[in-house]
């Protein structure tokens, strides 16, 4: 975790860390994710039905925050399309459960049409910089209602498509089975990012990041760092998109609207640019805040408010949020750790 | 590195207790059914509060609020008060699963009433099926609320498009025989089911066109229109979009006769959004199967109209607050018919078991084997910027039935507003 505290660019790691450590560190993401599963799987029981469909959820988001967080954070690219890739996903996985109904083909299909456009998009992507590619992400965002109103035969417009699922197996409560198979998939998503990042490619794309013509003159591939950087962020999200129709037994291009994309982004700034627990934190903030906006807007009464006040909350949290920790969330308990540390 | 493990495992852990006592002690209370006591029937809906369905229909759920609130101001049902919880799903399928959980899964209604919405009823289908909730008078045509093997707790409410859709073509084969007739509608099951009982009728339209509720230009299905010649012009189409299609063509100088589906013709609000150029409404027909806000000697108008003064603030009177009152009434009948001892199974069988009395125009075709709403329609002219009742009102099937005339005597409310067991 350390390792990922560090993109933040403010601290770096002590040169002084002994072998021993860094062989341990690489343990670490293995041992989190165990410890993480077992965790689930115990709130799965204890949880009632809402809470664990709110839940499985957090581990939907999860999946595309961790993978934008790496993007954004790690790589330094902006991309406000995720929602798009989430909307590939989600038909991808749609249609080939349909034809199908069987769950593995379909999330396989998934990843594989969503590393397709990822792959489509990354090559564009990376022949641009700063405004132009947020300018470009951001089309392909709002490119979505359109496609599925134009080929209105595939997609059905905006209705959308209800996803043919097979009832959870045995007795497991449905909302019980959700919690499962969301959180296997954002597990998976973070256990390969931690250890994708941790290593060679993680070195590349800060490198990448940072300058990139040291990283060049490093021998580094700068096109083919960035474009797998968005292919590797683009299955997170086109795999987060599968499990949100897995969730809604539907989908539609309202599920993926401009203002989801803009959350993502908002959501891993708040909760921590380029740490994977700042993309957890996102994740559940990605739930809580719109749940807790439209209790206050039911309590004042105004349903006009309802609509809407998740989006004034979302701004209100991200400035105070940067001006008490610029760092995001996650980095609020680090810094307390160390300090704590330091004074002992 | 490890201390942060366990602080967030021992945060996740408590967050999960607090979660899970907070709606622990929440339960049901007395017999097991969700939502029920012996003094209070909680049920929910989601509706489009805000977006673009919002013309209009937001003032629906608070019609039938208010009827709800007349009703337990005298003593409720069965001694259980009505408790009306109302979402909003901004007219968006995926706001409207996230909703229905919330009102299913925490809220624990007894069933869910008059959800709005083609697109977002039919994805919430299956989730309601699965948890045995009953899904009572769903506030659109879509025949897919008609499939009691598939769906045996679902029914509609309004009269099916396709239903709609025979006798609005009727009215055009006999009235406008030999004229170009075009169509203009939702891209979705609103706009399909429509067009299936307009052509069953007049037979293949001259040309049609569909729109979508995130892009709100019709300028080039309107345009397109124009070119094919059309003299007739049938829209499937929620009110802001009739405003906006009637609007459109008056813009481009194209003047059909416009033939609107029941769903998108309130005067009131297509008035509303028309703003100035509302006198373009003018001889516009429509359909309507439940009394028109503006027929003051109708004695249901004039209970509506009581309530809505006693308990909806006296808020704007139109075809929407008849019609969510209209949807109380059915409940509250249903409730009635249901017995003293609620349960889901009960208020299904009753329903089922129809025979209920009330403001609408035409019977209601429940039964074991139909799930649909309403029968029929009848049509309406907009006069001096008023709509009117005009011929008979007609019944016909969602399939190849006859378009026959009703004639059948129309109830009238019982004396206190609140029906009877």
């Amino acid at each position: 975790m350390t390792d990922m505290k560090t993109k933040v660019g403010t601290d770096p790691v002590p040169a002084s860390v002994s072998q021993k450590t860094r062989s341990g560190r690489r343990l670490a993401p293995v041992l989190i994710v165990v410890a993480g599963a077992i965790l689930i799987l115990i709130l799965s029981y204890t949880l009632p039905p809402f809470r664990n469909y709110q839940l499985a959820t957090v581990g939907a988001y999860l999946c595309v925050t961790a993978g934008l967080t790496v993007l954004t954070g790690l790589n330094g690219q902006l991309s406000l399309g995720h929602g798009a890739l989430m909307a590939t996903g989600a038909y991808a996985f749609t249609l080939a459960q349909n034809k199908w109904l069987s769950m593995p083909v379909s999330f396989v299909t998934a990843i594989v049409v969503t590393t397709l456009a990822g792959a489509v998009i990354g090559l564009a992507a990376a022949r641009l910089r700063g405004p132009y590619l947020a300018g470009l992400t951001l089309a392909v965002a709002i490119v979505v209602p359109s496609v599925t109103s134009t080929f209105d035969g595939t997609f059905n417009s905006d209705q959308g498509l209800s996803v043919m699922l097979d009832p959870p197996p045995g007795t497991i409560p449905m909302e019980r089975w959700q919690v499962w198979v969301c959180w296997a998939g954002a597990l998976l998503t973070v256990l390969t990012l931690a250890l994708l990042v941790r290593g060679r490619f993680g070195r590349q794309l800060r490198a990448v990041r940072d300058d990139e013509t040291a990283a060049k003159l490093a021998g580094i591939n700068i096109a083919r760092t960035q474009v797998l950087a968005f292919v590797v962020s683009a299955v997170g999200a086109g795999l987060s998109g599968a499990l949100f129709a897995v969730l809604a037994q539907s989908v539609s291009p309202g599920a993926f609207p401009l203002t989801l994309s803009l959350f993502l982004v908002m959501a891993i700034v708040i909760g921590g640019l380029g740490s994977l627990f700042g993309a957890l934190w996102g994740a559940v903030l990605l739930v809580a805040l719109p749940t807790f906006a439209q209790s206050i807007a039911e309590q004042t009464g105004s349903h006009r408010l309802e609509g809407n006040l998740a989006l004034v909350v979302f701004g209100v949290v991200l400035i105070v949020v940067m001006l008490a920790a610029p760092g995001g969330i996650a980095s609020t308990g680090n810094t307390l750790i160390r300090r704590f540390r330091r004074t002992r | 590195m490890k201390r942060t493990a366990t602080t967030f495992v021992a945060a996740m852990v408590l967050l999960a207790a607090g979660c899970s006592s907070s709606d622990g002690d929440g339960g049901t209370g007395g017999a097991d059914v969700p939502g029920v006591t012996d003094s209070e029937v909680v049920i929910g809906t989601h509706m489009p509060l805000t977006g673009p369905a919002a013309a209009g229909y937001a003032s629906i759920s608070p019609a039938t609020k208010a009827y709800f609130d007349f009703v337990n101001a005298n003593g409720g049902v069965h001694g259980r008060k009505i408790t009306y919880k109302v979402k909003d799903d901004g007219y968006n399928p995926a706001n409207t699963q996230q909703v229905v959980r919330e009102l299913v899964l925490q809220d624990k209604v007894f069933a869910l009433i008059n959800g709005l919405g083609t697109p977002t009823h039919t994805g919430v289908l299956d989730f309601l099926k699965t948890n045995r909730v009953p899904d009572l008078f769903v506030a659109s045509g879509s025949r897919s609320w008609n499939q009691p093997e598939k769906y045996p707790n679902t029914f509609g409410f309004n009269p099916d498009y396709t239903v709609e859709g025979k006798i609005l073509g009727t009215y055009v084969k006999d009235e406008h025989a030999g004229k170009k007739v075009c169509f203009l509608g939702q891209d979705d099951d609103f706009g399909r089911d429509a067009l299936v009982g307009l052509e069953q009728v007049v037979g293949a339209v001259a040309a049609k066109q569909t729109y979508v509720t995130s892009n709100p230009n019709v300028g080039p299905q309107m345009g397109a229109l124009k070119g094919a010649g059309c003299e007739v012009v049938v829209l499937a189409t929620i009110p802001g979009f009739t405003a906006l299609s009637i609007g459109t063509a008056a813009k481009i100088a194209f003047k059909p006769q416009f033939v609107v589906s029941n769903v998108g013709a309130d005067p009131t609000t297509v008035g509303k959004a028309l703003g100035a150029a509302a006198p373009l409404m003018e001889g516009l027909v429509a359909a309507n199967y439940l009394p028109l806000s503006t027929d003051e000697a109708n004695p249901w108008i004039q209970l509506f109209k009581k309530v809505n003064t006693e308990h909806n603030g006296g808020a704007e009177f139109d075809n929407n607050v008849v019609y969510g009152m209209s949807v109380a009434y059915l409940f509250v009948q249903s409730l009635q018919a249901a017995g003293k001892d609620l349960t889901r199974d009960g208020i299904v069988e009753a329903v089922k078991k129809n025979g209920f009395q009330g403001p609408g125009l035409v019977p209601l075709r429940f039964s074991a084997t139909d799930h649909a709403g309403y029968g029929g329609t009848q049509l309406t002219r907009i006069e001096g910027g008023k709509a009117v009742f005009f011929g008979s009102a007609y019944t016909t099937d969602d399939k190849d039935g006859p378009v026959a005339p009703h004639t059948a005597t129309a109830v009238t409310p019982p004396s206190n507003g609140v029906p009877a067991a």
